[in-house]
């Protein structure tokens, strides 16, 4: 049976049920179109999704009880989301599509059928099995993060967080906010924090903008993708609006402040990342939105061994073929998990992974436009991959790992002189990565600081924490005769 | 080979047992290099949960290395300070009901017979010692000698204390041998380092570089797991387990088993430890362990219940057929010695194994008499499946 409810908020199936067609883990973008692509073909599919309402990161909406008159006005692709909704709901009315919310899958077994283990409800007291011959993960990415002496305290957030807290809570997480960081999501933060109403003094961007356009091969690609363009010029004409100066080329090299944030240092960088001396310049701020870039968020396939690439930006993605299907028989990705691209190239990786799956034809137009969109999210990512040298920004005291309090130093002193070569063994002489966030946040520095090589799937066997009666009460008996 | 030897002896392996292996050799007055292919406690130390155990060995060859290394861990613990986390909070191995005391009770009259500290503690004793304890347990064995170290640390540690030059990351290609079949040194990828000794030291993968000698050792993977909870305040004082634990470990069979160890640890998770079973190096994540570990870990403390597991991890044992390891010189071959295959209990068996060790190379008299550990005492098998017969023994 699909779905073994241990609690009686679980949705109730009839024990009899044969397992579903699709099981959709992620219920953004790339989750949502493969959810109701498939259904429409005819597939029975189940859509698990962390959060209680559908969108994933990038369509998240204010809560309903915050009487948000206008959402739209914070999302230019609105119409999408509320289009892609309405066809949801009417497979989920026509029983196609059980929308399986606030359940978060911490590991999937591989067979026929797949079995997906998940933690239900927002303080995680249920627990289901759901069943399905195949599986598609759309599970999106989560922030890049990078170290600064400072960035500890109260008033820094990360540039997705700040825009999130303006989704879903309309909240600013400051009034004067400088926005940091590599990645296009900087631009779109900050005008959306500028239309709020905050002062964005400047936008601080490591990578180079004008890096784009340099070779023919980008141009084609910027050509190929006018959207793209045509979104850019609607940040830059708003940040304009607000007086809002770009930085390209530079970084927030430390935070001052005692309780919180009262300003931010900025320094030139040069083409390695590395602060330029004697260029820091002091800006006056009560909050600092920082991030660079996004990574995809890929353990429940990595820890089966899913076969993976190297992203121009430096992240580790799935590796999937022209079909969307990973190295293992049955599990598909779509969206962010195959390299980040954002939710247009989502939408269309979610489509046509869902056709593939029901067996049916996928339109020239659209494996052209999946072909257009991922050359131009690498063209992106090569621009803002972080460049060697921004460890130099770094001091002995500051905290790499937020969650376990472990300072530069320690993890200088492990490679230097204990012989750790690598990420893995710098987290086991030193607890950095070991806390609640599983190396999330310190993931990335870390493993530039250990010298490991090339960058490997973090391994992060359960994907969320599982209460431990869940896995207790399900163990098989001794009866089962399975010993 | 005229140019003179760089060093005394070249350790294979940056695990617990080889950096135990280059302090000792070190200490005796050797020069040593230790080469991994891998960083320090890469292997199996790395996956370790740090048990020095004598509670669950019976009399024999292994409980005597296991009650010399404890001697030899609180003099380590002396030197290396708080640094390797040592903590002797000794063993409870609990029986839930009176036929299980019995046998544990049995069990420990033999243990005592050869030095095992061991006191026993009745049912309305265990409150005291482990007030979180289920109700309702028949007794229980408490071994003040039990303790723990955590494991990659204690390797790291102990490899620096030692002075070896180190050759992480680089990966061992070929033993020299002289004219007369003798080992004098390795081929690694990136250098050659002469030396009169060579200690395989190499762990799971100990049976590869024993072929490079042109020898045989069956050393095999055995997969465990261990779960690790939220950080908690301290409701776990001693290293506690169910006495059938002890019979599960000493099982030959390639087939899964599990006994849950709980403990805490000085930095807050609780770890529930372990599964065995024979899968090769398969590292998929197996949800029936998970759930296996976390119902034994519930029965013996309930209020584990309700809190979360943060996170899992798994590594692989190196396996001999009869639950020995390998250590001291090759019968077979002049300048090779052997110091792997301590299945579950390396970390806790590493000193000794290093002071063996290091005892012959310098040829000094032996703490131990190290023939129950040659490595020569396996039939070289034919076909596939057909191992020596298995004896049980403990492990940690």
């Amino acid at each position: 049976m699909p779905i073994s409810p241990s609690d009686p908020t679980a949705p109730h199936r009839d024990p009899a049920a044969v397992p579903y067609d699709l099981a959709v883990v992620g219920a953004g973008p790339a989750g949502l179109a493969a959810a109701v692509t498939a259904a429409e073909l005819g597939l029975r599919c189940a859509l698990l999704d962390a959060a209680e309402r559908p969108g994933g990161q990038y369509y998240r909406h204010p809560a309903p009880g915050l009487g948000a008159a206008r959402p739209d006005r914070l999302h230019h692709h609105w119409p999408a989301f509320t289009a892609l909704l309405a066809r949801l709901d009417t497979q989920v009315r026509a029983g196609r599509v059980d929308h399986l919310a606030g359940h978060h899958v911490w590991t999937a077994e591989p067979g026929e059928p797949w079995r997906l283990h998940a933690v239900v409800g927002p303080a995680g007291t249920g627990s289901a099995v759901v069943e399905a011959r195949n599986v598609l993960l759309a599970t999106g990415a989560y922030e890049r993060q990078l170290p600064f002496p400072g960035w500890t305290l109260p008033g820094v957030v990360t540039a997705g967080g700040a825009q999130a807290m303006l989704k879903a809570g309309l909240v600013l997480p400051g009034r004067r906010i400088v926005v940091a960081g590599s990645g296009p999501l900087l631009l779109a933060a900050a005008a959306s924090l500028a239309a709020a109403g905050a002062r964005v003094p400047a936008v601080v961007e490591a990578g180079d903008y004008l890096g784009y356009a340099r070779t023919p091969a980008a141009l084609g690609a910027l050509a190929a993708n006018p959207g793209k363009l045509a979104e850019g010029a609607r940040h830059a004409a708003l940040l304009l609006r607000h007086r809002v100066r770009l930085r390209p080329r530079a970084a927030v090299v430390e935070v001052h402040g005692e309780d919180r944030v009262t300003a931010v240092t900025v320094a030139r960088l040069d083409s390695a990342w590395r602060p330029v001396p004697g260029t820091g310049r002091r800006i006056a701020c009560d909050a600092l939105a920082v991030g660079h870039g996004l990574l995809p968020q890929i353990e429940l396939a990595t820890e089966l061994g899913a076969p993976t690439r190297t992203a121009p930006d430096g992240a580790v993605a799935l590796a999937v073929d022209e079909r969307l299907r990973t190295g293992l028989p049955g599990l598909w990705a779509a969206g962010e998990t195959c390299g980040v691209g954002g939710a247009d190239l989502a939408l269309v990786e979610g489509e046509i992974a869902a056709r593939e799956i029901a067996g049916r034809p996928v339109p020239t137009a659209l494996r052209s436009a999946r072909r257009r969109r991922r050359a131009f999210a690498d063209l992106l990512a090569a621009a803002h991959r972080p460049g060697p040298g921004w460890t130099d920004w770094l001091t002995p005291g500051t905290d790499v790992c937020r969650c376990e309090e472990v300072p530069v130093s320690r993890i200088r002193e492990a490679v230097e002189e204990l012989g750790a070569g690598d990420a893995r063994t710098v987290k086991l002489l030193t607890r950095a990565g070991m806390g609640w966030c599983q190396g999330r946040m310190c993931g990335p520095a870390v493993a530039c600081l250990s010298g490991g090589g090339p960058a490997r799937p973090d391994s992060r066997p359960l994907a969320c924490p599982v209460p431990l009666s869940h896995l207790a009460e399900a163990a098989p008996r001794p009866s089962d005769g399975r010993s | 080979m005229l140019t003179q030897p760089s060093h005394d002896v070249v350790v294979i392996g940056a695990g617990v047992v080889g950096a135990a292996c280059a302090y000792y050799a070190a200490r005796a007055g050797l020069r040593v290099a230790v080469v991994d292919r891998g960083p320090v406690a890469g292997g199996t130390t790395g996956a370790g949960e740090g048990n020095l155990l004598v509670s669950d060995k019976e009399p024999g060859p292994e409980l005597d290395l296991a009650l010399l290394s404890t001697g030899l861990w609180r003099d380590l613990a002396e030197e290396l300070g708080a640094a390797v986390e040592y903590e002797p909070k000794g063993g409870l191995v609990v029986a839930s009901a009176p036929a299980g005391l019995d046998a544990l009770r049995g069990f420990a009259a033999r243990q005592r017979a050869v030095g095992v500290q061991a006191e026993e503690i009745p049912a309305d004793g265990l409150p005291a010692l482990e007030p979180h304890l289920a109700p309702g347990l028949a007794g229980g064995v408490r071994y003040p000698q039990d303790a723990q170290v955590q494991p990659a640390l204690a390797a790291a540690h102990l490899l620096r204390a030692s002075g070896a030059d180190r050759h992480l990351g680089e990966t061992v290609r070929a033993l020299r041998t002289t004219a007369a079949g003798a080992v004098c040194g390795v081929v690694t990828d990136r250098r050659e380092l002469a030396a009169a000794a060579v200690v395989n030291a190499a762990g799971t993968w100990g049976g590869e570089i024993a072929a490079l000698a042109g020898v045989h050792l069956p050393v095999m993977p055995r997969r465990g797991f261990v779960l690790v909870t939220e950080p908690l305040p301290r409701i776990v004082r001693h290293k506690v387990y169910a006495a059938d634990y002890v019979a599960d470990v000493a099982s030959g069979s390639a087939a899964l088993q599990t006994s849950a160890v709980v403990e805490g640890t000085p930095a807050g998770p609780v770890l529930i430890g372990a599964s065995r079973e024979r899968v090769g190096f398969d590292r998929t994540l197996s949800v029936e362990v998970l759930q296996r570990l976390a119902a034994q870990a519930a029965a013996l403390f309930p209020v584990l219940r309700g809190v979360a597991v943060q996170r899992a991890y798994r590594g692989f044992r190196p396996y001999l057929p009869d639950h020995l390891p390998a250590v001291g010189a090759d019968p077979r071959v002049p300048g090779l010695y052997h110091a792997c295959g301590h299945e579950g209990a390396g970390i806790g068996l590493a000193p000794a194994t290093g002071l063996l060790v290091a005892q012959q190379l310098t040829g000094d008299p032996t703490a131990l008499d190290p023939a129950p550990f040659r490595a020569d005492r396996f039939k070289v098998v034919g076909p596939a499946g057909t191992e020596p017969p298995v004896t049980d023994r403990g492990e940690a």
